[in-house]
């Protein structure tokens, strides 16, 4: 189980030969995800990796049936990649690009919005779910199949998390990276109601950092909603000043309620088990799961 | 990236946008000359002289050296050059600033723009920004121009509106007529305003902006509306589409080192602790800065090494953190996903003997493919390094190292 991706997910990849595409795409096949082909416009009818590669996404899906697709295409074309994606029928759009200027993914989400697709990222490690299929660039390996989902704005924060539920003796379902932009396709609130759910998921792990006022959201949903699933929390950037860019271009203190503490005290509010060390989520995780 | 107030009237003026005009000046003979250009070109008989500098509140501000404020009026040519000499050189301190202030190395030199005529003067606030919550623009503007726009959120929030901009169309009619009503405008100035609002949205849009904001927007006495000051922020995703804009970052506005980082292609952000830290991950370079309060420590900087930590880009960043004489002791926390930990640990390895005389303690941890080789790889390294696996394990170190157990 899990959401978004599965074993039954056809994936194609955006950008496919390329360096990084070429490289994750291996890593993806590596772990069993299904792999169906990619897209480099003008290398349309060669093949890469033992798998096709068209000119564009509509032909990629008219001859695979791809339902998912991972864009790992430069800055200065992603959004049109996006845009080619969701355009194309592709429902589950994983986008990796770190660096998409703030005005095409305006326009990208504007267009992509009543298209019936999801689109994760950008500047996202992707979406792995345990044992079925990779769709990203996190080290599969540290994702033990389990009960509890993972929602995360950080790649290595999300890699450190789930290496913890896996010393802890439990194990992840879905692991979905949203990213650290700020403006992505899925927020934390949505990708918890996805987890919420999930059957197989019995425990979320949500991980946030300042900026933004997405934990908040999701927190206040989690609440008015009965928290029907344990969560636990870290929100990242407790010690981050005002006013600056830690890395992601969303990680940035700009109000009052954009700050690590103000969020975190929220989220106690709305019944989630919040801890202030990164350390501790694992084990407030088996805690909590009992 | 931030861009001073000439800079960013000149951008607004490339899309159109009128400005209120003005030449930089680095010197008070510059200024005279500025002056002389500006009086010749636009009739104006008294000068604005704006202090230059990356901060906010300047009019207010004061320069420490002098007492002068930061926007001072000279009502003569022959006033122009002594107003500029008590700004140059000294140290503007304002709200927005540290207690020491900021150099100020350039003046703008401003035509006097509220001459009395037809009607009475009117000064507005605008800025156009990111929604982030709606992924969409909006245009956040008030009657009352000129205030501290925070002042007036929290005292008079009614005079505070917002246009949400649709990224298909762009600022529609109706939203301009809306503006020009709120602001109590009709007439030729409704007009006026309707064209500089199209204008400025499509500066934004156009230069990859993060954020306008237009304090204050005037509508003079003959019913022109301009931009008196410009405050813009560019997106730093965006500038790969415009190269001249380059040369209008201000690295004398930065922190040394991060310059340094920066050229480095590191991802740095100098705090004012005691415990460097150089981490893969921007969140997880946060989550350590939190590690090291939790500990006991204050986070002397924010380090994000990105996916190569190999020997040469660790070495910079070694360097980097131990140009801040504060650090009195490195932590280094990878987790290696792809990259194999013990080829990391190689390179913390080679990076530290390259350097020689590393004089603080460092706590390295590496969780990931290959965590166990690349602990037996430090420890029997024979440097001063302690080693960690888990990231309680490293905590537990910082705190011992800092020697409050």
């Amino acid at each position: 189980m899990g959401v978004l991706v599965g074993k039954n997910s056809k994936v194609i990849v955006q950008g496919f030969t390329g360096s990084e595409g070429s490289f994750h795409a291996s890593q993806m096949i590596e772990f069993g995800t299904n792999v169906v082909g990619g897209v480099t416009p003008g290398k349309g009818g060669t093949t890469h990796l033992d798998r096709p590669v068209f000119n564009t996404v509509s032909d990629a899906v008219k001859s695979t049936g791809a339902d998912v697709s991972i864009i790992f295409v430069p800055p200065a074309f992603a959004a049109d990649a996006i845009m080619e994606a969701a355009e194309a029928g592709i429902k589950v759009i994983v986008t990796i690009t770190e660096g998409i200027p703030v005005a095409d993914m305006v326009k990208a989400k504007e267009y992509i919005k009543d298209r019936g697709c999801t689109m994760i990222g950008p500047n996202c490690p992707g979406v792995i779910t345990a044992g079925e299929a990779k769709v990203g660039i996190m080290p599969g390996f540290v994702f033990k199949s389990g009960t509890v989902g993972i929602v995360s704005k950080s790649g290595t924060l999300t890699y450190e998390a789930a290496d913890q539920i896996a010393k802890a003796g439990l194990g992840v379902t879905t692991a979905i990276g949203i990213g650290g932009d700020p403006i992505i396709g899925t927020t934390t609130l949505e990708a918890i109601q996805l987890l919420m759910n999930d059957p197989a998921t019995k425990g979320i792990v949500m991980i946030g950092e300042i900026g933004g006022e997405l934990e908040p959201k999701a927190a206040r949903w989690i609440k008015e909603n009965g928290n029907k699933k344990p969560v636990v929390g870290f929100i990242a950037g407790e010690t981050a000043p005002k006013g600056r860019t830690m890395g992601h271009a969303g990680a940035i203190v700009s109000g009052e309620n954009e700050s690590a503490a103000a969020k975190k005290r929220i989220m106690r509010e709305c019944g989630i088990h919040v801890v202030d060390s990164p350390a501790m989520i694992g084990a407030k995780m088996k805690e909590v799961l009992g | 990236m931030n861009i001073h107030e000439y800079q960013g009237k000149s951008i607004l003026a490339k899309y159109g946008v009128a400005v209120q005009r003005g030449y930089v000046a680095h010197s008070p003979g510059e200024a005279l000359e500025a002056a002389k250009k500006l009086k010749a070109e636009t009739g104006t008989g008294w000068f604005v002289v704006k202090a230059q500098i990356h901060a906010g509140g300047r009019g207010k501000g004061t320069i420490t050296e002098t007492g002068s404020r930061g926007v001072v009026l000279a009502k003569s040519l022959d006033e122009v050059p002594q107003k500029a000499e008590a700004i140059l050189g000294g140290h503007l301190v304002t709200l927005q600033t540290k207690a020491e202030g900021k150099k100020v190395n350039k003046v703008y030199i401003a035509e006097d723009v509220y001459a009395p005529g037809a009607s009475e003067p009117k000064e507005f606030y605008m800025s156009i920004l990111l929604d982030r919550s709606i992924g969409k623009n909006v245009i956040v503007y008030s009657p009352e121009g000129g205030m501290n726009i925070e002042d007036v959120a929290h005292n008079t929030p009614e005079k505070i509106f917002k246009e949400v901009i649709d990224p298909l169309t762009g600022v529609n009619d109706f939203q301009c007529r809306r503006i020009a009503f709120n602001f109590g405008l009709s007439g030729t100035a409704m007009k006026e305003m309707g064209v500089f609002v199209k204008r400025l949205y499509n500066a934004y849009v156009g230069c990859d902006a993060a954020l306008f904001e237009i304090n204050p927007v005037l509508k003079t006495s003959d019913d022109r509306v301009i931009a008196v000051d410009a405050k813009v922020t560019l997106d730093n995703n965006g500038l790969f589409r415009h190269k001249d804009y380059a040369e209008m970052r201000d690295t004398s506005e930065e922190d040394p080192i991060e310059v340094e980082a920066s050229n480095a292609d590191l991802n740095y952000v100098k705090l004012d602790g005691n415990v460097g830290c150089m981490v893969n991950g921007a969140g997880l370079a946060m989550a350590t800065m939190d590690i090291i309060k939790l500990s006991g420590g204050d986070p002397a900087n924010f380090l994000d090494v990105g996916g190569t930590a190999d020997a040469k880009r660790v070495e910079t960043a070694f360097r980097i953190i131990l140009r801040d004489t504060a650090v009195k002791a490195i932590l280094v926390n990878i987790f290696g996903g792809i990259v194999r930990c013990d080829r990391v640990a190689q390179g913390i390895v080679d990076a530290y003997k390259n350097i020689g005389d590393i004089n603080v303690p460092i706590i390295v941890r590496l969780q990931g493919t290959n965590a166990v080789e690349a602990k037996k790889l430090i420890d029997e390294s024979g440097l001063q390094v302690h080693s960690a696996i888990t990231l309680q394990e490293a905590a537990d170190a910082v705190k011992s190292v800092l020697g409050n157990k």
